[in-house]
């Protein structure tokens, strides 16, 4: 299916109260929006509503200022109902600047407020975001409520006390900027006051200027006189179930998922990855919790780290490599000799835009066909997939639970999008997380290399250093019942069907799949995998909610499929299967189920909008009237 | 159930393995060399794990009756480094070749020695790829004809040792497949360092490039095209010890002499000196004995002691999940 042409929604910023509402600071590299995202997001939280934010950085680490690819930005949805994308139509756009503008602008919703930085809208700047006129004067933004403010001079006056010199003071934009925006959606400064001091605990006079600034932003909204309209807006607080939250990436909850894993299995876990973006935070937060029975080495490349890992797995620790779709490619031929000497290694794919250097800093589901397929030889894998940041948590113990139970190589897939996203998690009381205890093979009377586990195939894991159960292990094809060399014709065609049945037999292992939302049985199912879950999510339940007759699956077990989703999906008339790439799942569920399974696809290196997906569902349902 | 060391003998480290090489292979002797002098190694046999890539000496794991992985081509020190990375406590060999070690496998190699990871590397040098039939390999002497060079090859070989060097490698050493005490020794002292030892392996393949190291194997004549190094031994060599290395301080560089009245003028060996390891290493050819023996070795400590101090300080208490889950900011919902 075509994607349909973008409708942004109507502003709902007249009312008091509104349900929800999405926000997207945007800057210069250099203006601190991450940071200003992150403190809005805590703040957010902390005052009960459901959030889901989207940091959207440029690839250029230091870009030319004021250029528009070093325009910098963060996204939050945030409201009263559950929330589970970054949303798509924004309401409230913050400009830092002409480039932040005009790269933003024509997301804005009709009457959505835009605030504006008039110090930031020099000749310069605007000529670098290609400007002829100023936007500001000229009359082109007359469809928005503007926040026309020198923020620049304003952010001077509030520092001038700290003497902090003419670009420092400057650097206090942010904070001011974000006083404002608390101000508008009534959010608690304390905590920002508290980290602003933590994190500039040796220079406290920059933290008295930001905390000066914030609260100068703060009383700005309260004094000064705004446009109709622009006013306090309360957004209720979300109903969530009791328990205690916190907000999580997709690459925190990945990482620690990882380090629950290795309690659970109780196993040391060696984590090995050469640096890429954007899987390279992993390493980094990893590296940092070597109190766990985590080590981590960074690799000299791809290669190495995947063989790396498979040595730590050999040697009886739990071996885990990371990279992104260029750097998992380089991994095959290391992934394929740990399918062959039947050893457990999790390979995380954090997916970005490809081919080759492609997008690094934007997300793609594009490397699902690497991922089932991308092996020389008959070289089977399982591949599972998190669907949204909190998600990373709980696959990643499933890909560690599945690699040691199996023996088997397992790959999970997550994306730039998701390990950069955050939302609020329940944090699980560690204590109540099934163990999966891994027993290595100890016993020397009988052993052979080959000795496996009737119930599951898995080859038994004998480590170094285990007296009595010397052997040797390699990539040659070897005898199923002794584990040596062999070349013998029937006993390939018993190794090569062994390898494929084992990893099919997961599919005993894993849940059924379940409906998400909606019911067994109707006109359309929507299906994905990955991070589509959110927007789907959203879309189907809107689609839901004007009675159409449709349902959510979201796939997480990617190969073996589930047992049942075939026949589940004989209960639907229609299958829709939107994807970021172009059409990879739903090639294979058709293929795998001969159903008429149509594909929505989208690869702008931007998640898909809850918008886009609604008129698909749309589309679809209303072409079935019309052949009915 | 430790397996008692001082019974074991060759045989116990000899596994059920039919060997597959070529009759004459230098590799047999190798493989011999190694089996005899592992009961010597002060190490349990369960602790013994040899690693190894691809082509004719990666099949060197399968015949020892110890731990093994043979694994893919070039990757042996990677996968290795995993294996101490788990498990400080074993004690590893990676077994590779001239392709092998490299030319697929040179970047892992160059990392695994400037890391200094504590294992010991055999490099079997035949300057010849065997397993594939026969190609030039990085080690091979331009000229070298084979089916992929037919009219010569044009590419200039490298050095392993002295690449090994200019890596950072902190034990560097050089022997010769038949010369079994000569290689059991020096192989002995790559395993007693501390961090990578590695040793290059002048060994002969007797189908694709037999004789290339005629002149330093050849008993009638290898007195002339070897000189065998100690560590304060002057640097001779001759039939009668009669010719000596000597440093001329003019142009930094070796130069052969009669040692008879320049004793004063002949090297000595420091196997500290990197600067003069690195014109042994180079020496040969037509003008120079190639050198064998220990050319260099450096204390320092290894990656493997230096990460695991990190995993101790890690580590002095242990870590409690449910605080990781718990830090930071959070809130209740009631």
């Amino acid at each position: 299916m075509e994607l349909a042409e973008e409708k942004l929604g109507e502003h709902h910023l007249d009312e008091k109260q509104v349900v929800d509402v999405v926000v997207r600071f945007a800057g210069d590299s250099g203006d601190g929006m991450q940071l200003t995202g992150s403190n809005f997001t805590e703040a957010t939280a902390l005052y009960g509503n459901d959030l889901s934010t989207f940091p959207d950085f440029p690839a250029e680490i230091r870009a030319p200022v004021g250029a528009t690819f070093g325009v910098s930005a963060f996204q939050i949805y945030f409201g009263s109902e559950d929330v589970t994308t970054a949303g798509d139509a924004l309401d409230v756009l913050v400009a830092m600047n002409p480039a932040a503008l005009t790269t933003n602008i024509h997301n804005l919703v009709k009457g959505g407020l835009l605030i504006v930085d008039r110090g930031a809208f020099s000749a310069k700047n605007l000529a670098k975001a290609k400007y002829e006129n100023n936007p500001l004067d000229d009359g082109s933004l007359e469809d928005y409520r503007v926040l026309d403010i020198d923020i620049s001079a304003q952010v001077l006056a509030a520092v001038e006390p700290y003497k902090l010199g003419h670009k420092a003071a400057l650097r206090c934009k942010n904070m001011w900027t974000l006083g404002l925006v608390m101000w508008l959606f009534d959010r608690d400064r304390n905590p920002t006051i508290a980290s602003l001091g933590a994190k500039f605990s040796s220079k406290p006079d920059i933290a008295e200027a930001n905390i000066a600034a914030l609260n100068a932003g703060h009383a700005y909204g309260e004094t000064a006189e705004l446009p109709s309209g622009v006013h306090v807006y309360k957004v209720p607080k979300a109903k969530v179930a009791p328990g205690t939250y916190r907000n999580i990436t997709g690459t925190t909850a990945l990482a620690w998922g990882l380090i629950a894993a290795s309690e659970l299995a109780d196993i040391d876990l060696v984590f090995a990855s050469y640096p890429i973006t954007p899987a390279s935070n992993l390493l980094h937060e990893l590296a940092k919790r070597k109190q766990f029975r985590i080590n981590t080495f960074q690799a000299e490349d791809e290669i190495a780290a995947v063989c790396a890992a498979m040595g730590a797995s050999f040697a009886g620790a739990l071996g885990v490599t990371s990279s992104a779709g260029p750097g998992i490619a380089l991994k095959a031929e290391g992934i394929a000799l740990a399918a062959a000497a039947e050893l457990p290694l999790v390979v995380v794919n954090t997916q970005r835009g490809g081919p080759s250097t492609g997008l690094p800093t934007k997300t793609e589901q594009s490397d699902f066909n690497m991922a089932l397929f991308g092996r020389h030889g008959d070289t089977p894998m399982p591949v599972i997939a998190a669907a949204t940041p909190a998600d990373c948590f709980e696959v990643a113990i499933e890909a560690a639970r599945l690699a040691t139970r199996y023996m088997t190589p397992i790959m999970l897939l997550s994306d730039g999008y998701l390990a950069n996203a955050a939302e609020p998690w329940q944090i699980p009381d560690v204590d109540r997380l099934p163990r999966f205890p891994v027993k290595h093979h100890s016993e020397a009377e009988g052993f052979k290399p080959s000795l496996r586990n009737k119930d599951t195939l898995a080859r038994v894991w004998a480590k170094p250093g285990t007296p009595g159960l010397e052997h040797r292990i390699g990539g040659i094809e070897r005898s199923f019942e002794t584990g040596d060399i062999s070349y013998d014709p029937a006993n390939h065609q018993l190794m090569t069907d062994l390898r494929r049945d084992k990893v099919q037999g997961i599919s005993k292992d894993i849940p059924k799949q379940e409906v998400c939302l909606g019911e067994e049985q109707a006109r359309l199912a929507v299906v994905g995998w990955g991070s589509t879950y959110g927007a789907i999510h959203q879309a189907v339940k809107r689609a839901r909610a004007e009675g159409l007759s449709v349902s959510h699956i979201h796939v997480r077990y990617l190969s073996p499929l589930p047992a049942n989703l075939g026949e589940l999906l004989a209960g639907f008339d229609k299958v829709l299967v939107p994807e970021m790439n172009t059409g990879q799942f739903v090639r294979h569920i058709r293929a795998e189920f001969l159903i008429d399974a149509d594909g929505l696809n989208k690869v702008a290196g931007q998640p898909f909008k809850i918008g886009e997906i609604l008129a698909a569902i749309h589309e679809k349902l209303a072409t079935g009237e019309s052949n009915e | 159930m430790n397996t008692a060391l001082n019974k074991l003998t060759l045989k116990d480290y000899t596994s059920d393995q039919e060997v597959r090489w070529c009759p004459g292979c230098g590799d047999y002797a190798i493989l011999k060399t190694i089996q005899k002098l592992m009961p010597e190694l002060d190490q349990p046999r369960e602790n013994q794990v040899f690693v190894s890539g691809i082509g004719c000496s990666s099949r060197f794991p399968y015949y020892m009756n110890t731990y093994g992985f043979h694994t893919i081509h070039g990757r042996a020190p990677a996968i290795a480094t995993g294996v101490k990375l788990a498990n400080p406590e074993l004690d590893v060999w990676v077994i590779t070749g001239d392709g092998d070690g490299f030319s697929i496998g040179g970047n892992h190699m160059l990392h695994v020695l400037r890391r200094n990871v504590d294992l010991q590397i055999l490099l079997f040098n035949n300057e010849i790829y065997g397993l594939t039939k026969g190609q030039y390999s990085p080690t091979s002497q331009t000229g070298t004809r084979s089916p992929s060079s037919p009219e010569g090859s044009v590419d200039a070989p490298l050095s392993p040792c002295a690449v090994a060097l200019g890596s950072g490698g902190s034990f560097i050493a050089r022997s010769i497949d038949t010369e079994a005490k000569h290689l059991s020794a020096v192989v002995k002292r790559a395993h007693d360092h501390n961090g990578a030892g590695f040793v290059e392996i002048l060994q002969n393949c007797p189908i694709y490039n037999d004789g290339v190291f005629e002149q330093v194997k050849d008993k009638k004549i290898a007195a002339d095209f070897r000189v065998e190094l100690e560590h304060r031994q002057p640097i001779v060599f001759g039939k009668d010890r009669e010719k000596g290395i000597s440093l001329n301080r003019d142009t930094l560089s070796l130069e052969v002499i009669e040692v008879a009245g320049n004793e004063d003028r002949v090297l000595l060996h420091d196997e500290t000196n990197k600067i003069q390891a690195q014109l042994l290493a180079a020496m040969g050819g037509a003008d120079f004995p190639v050198a064998v023996g220990v050319l260099y070795r450096e204390e320092k400590t290894s990656f493997v002691d230096d990460t695991h101090q990190q995993l101790k300080r890690a580590r002095h208490s242990e870590g409690s999940l449910q605080d990781l889950l718990n830090s930071g900011h959070s809130w209740d919902v009631k």
